[in-house]
């Protein structure tokens, strides 16, 4: 058995994989001789396990979606020192804009939002015969009935440019009462939901929020009366290119 | 966008899963963050691109916390440990729980142990590192790590509570 001292500093070093290989097998061998210190060190382990699976899903929350944009944006020429502090300027602007956005609403009553908007997807787009309530052969119809129930004026995008036709909507039970669903299809029958309510009577606005559930992914938003979420079993990108014109088309 | 620019942004999620652990609580953690990315903002000409980005932006925010704690004269925590991990624990079995009791009992750490825990074993930084981000020397950072270990591994065991005289009660 080896007689070579082990410190308690060096326990831990061998937790955190800190030691020289040569070092560990020591470490090793002293451990298989000294049972009590065998189980802490265990524990230890299993602390720095336990951290990383409470805490790495917080590594997963999204940005928000105009955030990452500039990031991927293919380097820049190389730059003069006065250009490089635009470019920090840019980056204070994205970084407050980051902030503000992740700070501002209700974070759990934005996430409940989009849960019911992504489960309202998930149950209506495979829909078959009824997909929808009122078709859009009756939109202005549909539109009228919904601003009624809503008790606010709605307005429906039009969403041909990209490629996405109007099926039609529905009337749905939400959190905070009546919830619109406007449903539209591509021409390959991929569907896209756009789940509306009343906001809160404030005229609070966000950013784009991105959430993803069983396959399902989400851009929500606050837009003064109104709060918005378009679900579609689509990439990311290509959702976030139709959020957009939808966005356009509400704030002209 | 430089590559420094690039860089810090790439620490953000890092940022917040470290002060989402510290303070346990969504909003001061993203208050904590946007603080520390105001002040990276403002003392960026000190950073010196030669030397470790993410250190300096750990070291920024031990300090906005360590203000915070100031601010709000919350040394209450340090002061109540030692009765706090007299509060029974009930031990449970589920993982949900135990995670969730994880949070409860690394706010039961002096947030100096508890920042020595994280830096090492969320944000995997070495004794060096750590003692460089808290400016403190590596001795303290490795008896504030024992001491932190052997706390949680007393308190996640329920051996911290007098085992005796609780009861489970239905």
């Amino acid at each position: 058995m080896t007689q070579v001292p082990v410190t308690e500093a060096e326990l831990h070093a061998y937790v955190d994989g800190l030691l020289p290989e040569a070092r560990r097998a020591e470490i090793e061998a002293y451990l298989a001789a000294h049972p009590e210190d065998a189980q802490r060190v265990r524990a230890w382990q299993e602390q720095n396990q336990t951290l990383h699976a409470w805490f790495d899903p917080v590594l997963e929350e999204p940005l928000p979606a105009r955030v990452r944009l500039p990031v991927l944006r293919p380097r820049l020429r190389p730059v003069l020192r006065a250009a490089a502090t635009v470019a920090w300027l840019a980056l204070g602007g994205i970084v407050g804009w980051y902030l503000h956005a992740f700070s501002a609403a209700q974070p759990a009553d934005a996430v409940a939002f989009a849960h019911q908007a992504a489960i309202a997807h998930a149950v209506y787009s495979p829909e078959v015969r009824h997909p929808v309530e009122v078709g859009a052969d009756q939109e202005a119809h549909l539109v009228g009935w919904l601003s009624k129930r809503l008790g606010a004026s709605l307005k429906v995008p039009q969403l041909l440019a990209v490629g996405y036709q109007l099926v039609g909507g529905r009337l749905l039970p939400g959190n905070q009462g009546p919830v619109a669903q406007f449903m539209f299809q591509d021409g390959n029958g991929q569907r896209l939901t756009l789940y509306v309510r009343r906001g809160a009577g404030d005229s609070k606005e966000t950013a784009f929020r991105y959430a993803q559930e069983r396959g399902v992914s989400v851009f929500y938003w606050l837009d003064g009366k109104f709060g918005y979420a378009l679900s579609g079993e689509i990439d990311k990108a290509e959702l976030l290119r139709v959020a957009k014109v939808v966005y356009q088309q509400l704030n002209p | 966008m430089d590559d420094r620019g690039r860089e810090f942004i790439q620490y953000i999620p890092r940022l917040r899963r470290y002060a989402r652990a510290l303070t346990g609580d969504r909003a001061r953690a993203d208050d904590l963050v946007q603080d520390t990315l105001e002040r990276a903002l403002v003392k960026l000409h000190l950073w010196q691109p030669s030397s470790d980005l993410r250190a300096w932006l750990f070291t920024l925010m031990h300090n906005v916390f360590i203000n915070q704690l100031r601010s709000q004269s919350a040394r209450v925590t340090a002061e109540l440990d030692d009765e706090a991990a007299q509060v029974a624990v009930r031990p449970t079995q589920t993982d949900w729980l135990e995670l969730r009791d994880l949070q409860a009992m690394l706010l039961r750490l002096p947030e100096e142990q508890r920042e020595v825990l994280l830096l090492v074993g969320l944000e995997q930084m070495s004794y060096e590192e750590t003692a460089g981000a808290l400016g403190i020397p590596v001795g303290t950072v490795m008896s504030r790590l024992s001491r932190a270990r052997e706390r949680l591994r007393g308190l996640l065991a329920g051996g911290a509570m007098p085992a005796a005289a609780l009861k489970v009660v239905k």
